[in-house]
């Protein structure tokens, strides 16, 4: 049995009366891509904020790259890497000022800097575009270079919400392709998306109905169990089920 | 008549410095669903905000409605709907309260079109007194559907409405979508969702200001030129690996489940090249190729000349 990354028992968080996680149970191992999956308002993304230290549980247990929500959320925000559509790089900074701001951030020397952002710099091939303001790069480049800026300091482990969220199907498949190197390097990837064939790409996938986990296995296994061909169909018969409304 | 009408129209940004929309032309006909997709960047949002009156075109003539976006732009206000790509209504004010402002600003009631915006309004109802603001994604998303409709257009335009929304609720936003086309209104919407993509009458594929392509989608589909295959094997990711390191391979990349794979040698060839590459459970099928795919092999297409140009 490979590592550990994230084990949760019974994890909960209510907001007065309402609870957005209910007993959330599931463990997620090194190297594997982990699909976090949910309606709008299911709690994926109150879940996620836990797991990364940024909101503490109601109640529960939960370890993440090894140390406790409750006690060690500091450690954890150093050990995870984390990028989201929203936000990950700074616009008004150029591409290799966030490349740098990030590395100093995450704890790297100078020469780890320097040699890191030469190497990220050529692998995305942004030679042409290091100097320029990141606003002026187009949302697919920008999210490939914030997943890498996600991964500079070689985390156990990244969190990705709705990445590709906007993405055309062309930059999507660039950008799971720098996920899958990422997982073959060893690093766990735990994602959300809304695009449903990005979630045949997992290794496992989970699927939140009103801030309880209702399936979890991999996607073979849910297309099985629920008697549907594409995980579009597995998450239309859970989904449809919700009561809360977002 | 058609609804909308593009005749060589062009735009740029920053002193002429970026060219945004490069003359385009193209006309969507009353009660069509037109899909616009394309790249970030292509163009899309500037097409959207010069038809909707909020940006002048350098050149060129567009119409809407049979007015003219820049003559008749007071006029083409008072018959479109828009939703615009990042959420633009009042976050202070309530669900209830938005919507209000926006019939009152058309001398509307929301009375009068309730027909139009019911199925949705139904919904987000239950929190008609919350701030806009502190709504969830899919429900601002509603919300703005209901703003733009409330003065009953006789066009709307929609830029990339589900970008975040789940499947439950794109399908709903699809479904009404499809009783306003019935209702007569034409409708011109961009999305990054191919099998939305799918549910328009006709699709323009767009590439930096360019229209590389307008046809149904069954047209589309027929105009692939290779043949496509899907392919899956124990470890998807060394086959794709090793796939896309075959000689023979044109494309290759992921799809769902499987990969799909467009070729210059045969089946068996490339079964064999499997074999030899140590692959188990290897399964191999020709496929109808989606759209998807056909927007797939345009921008890689499009993506090495651009890389040829440069070396």
């Amino acid at each position: 049995m490979s590592e550990t990354v994230i084990k949760t028992n019974k994890l909960t968080k209510r907001f007065g009366d309402f609870v957005a996680v209910d007993e959330i149970t599931f463990e997620v191992h090194k190297g594997e891509i982990f699909g976090f999956l949910g309606a709008n308002g299911a709690g994926k993304t109150t879940a996620m904020r836990m797991l990364c230290g940024l909101s503490t549980p109601t109640s529960g247990e939960a370890t993440v790259a090894g140390y406790d929500v409750f006690k060690q959320p500091e450690e954890i925000k150093k050990n995870i890497g984390y990028m989201s559509q929203k936000f990950s790089l700074y616009e008004d900074l150029t591409v290799k000022e966030n490349i740098e701001f990030y590395g100093g951030i995450y704890g790297l020397t100078n020469k780890e800097i320097k040699e890191k952002s030469t190497e990220l710099i050529d692998k995305l091939g942004l030679h042409n575009e290091a100097k320029k303001l990141v606003s002026s790069l187009p949302l697919g480049w920008k999210q490939k270079l914030s997943f890498s800026v996600a991964i500079v300091h070689q985390p156990k482990i990244v969190f990705l919400d709705e990445p590709t969220g906007g993405v055309d199907p062309y930059m999507r498949r660039q950008f799971w392709d720098l996920i899958y190197e990422g997982a073959d390097k060893g690093i766990t990837i735990f994602v959300t998306t809304h695009y449903l064939d990005e979630a045949e790409y997992c290794n496992r996938v989970s699927i939140m109905v009103d801030g309880k986990i209702e399936a979890l296995d991999s996607p073979a296994g849910l297309r099985k169990t629920y008697e549907a061909t594409t995980i579009d169909e597995v998450f239309y018969k859970l989904a449809r089920k919700a009561k809360r409304s977002e | 008549m058609d609804a909308i009408t593009l005749n060589n129209v062009t735009k740029t940004y920053n002193k002429k410095t970026v060219l945004a929309v490069d003359n385009i032309s193209f006309s969507v006909s009353k009660g069509e669903i037109f899909g616009l997709i394309g790249p970030d960047g292509a163009g899309k949002s500037t097409i959207f905000r010069m038809l909707t009156t909020l940006l002048l075109p350098d050149s060129g003539k567009a119409t809407v409605g049979g007015l003219d976006v820049v003559k008749d732009f007071k006029a083409i206000r008072g018959i479109v709907g828009y939703m615009p790509g990042r959420f633009s209504l009042y976050q202070d004010l309530t669900v209830e309260e938005n919507l209000t402002f926006f019939a009152t600003v058309f001398n509307t009631s929301i009375e009068e079109n309730y027909n139009l915006i019911k199925d949705i309004y139904v919904q987000i109802e239950p929190f008609k007194d919350r701030r806009a603001g502190k709504l969830s994604g899919g429900m601002k998303q509603k919300l703005a559907l209901c703003c733009a409709l409330i003065h009953k257009p006789e066009v709307l335009f929609l830029d990339e409405p589900t970008t975040g929304v789940d499947v439950v609720s794109r399908k709903e936003f699809w479904d009404m979508l499809k009783r306003l086309k019935a209702q007569g209104i034409t409708i011109l919407v961009s999305t990054s969702y191919m099998d939305e993509a799918t549910l328009c009458d006709r699709i323009g594929l767009i590439l930096n200001g360019k229209m590389l392509s307008i046809a149904s989608p069954e047209d589309t589909i027929n105009a692939y030129p290779e043949k496509l295959y899907a392919v899956k094997a124990d470890s998807i990711y060394h086959l794709l690996l090793d796939l896309r390191a075959y000689e023979g391979t044109i494309n290759c990349y992921t799809f769902g489940e499987y990969l799909h794979l467009s070729i210059t040698s045969n089946e068996a060839e490339v079964r064999k090249y499997l074999q030899d590459k140590g692959h188990e459970n290897v399964e191999f099928k020709a496929i109808t190729p989606t759209v998807e795919d056909c927007f797939i092999g345009l921008l890689k297409h499009q993506d090495e000349r651009n890389s040829n140009k440069n070396e």
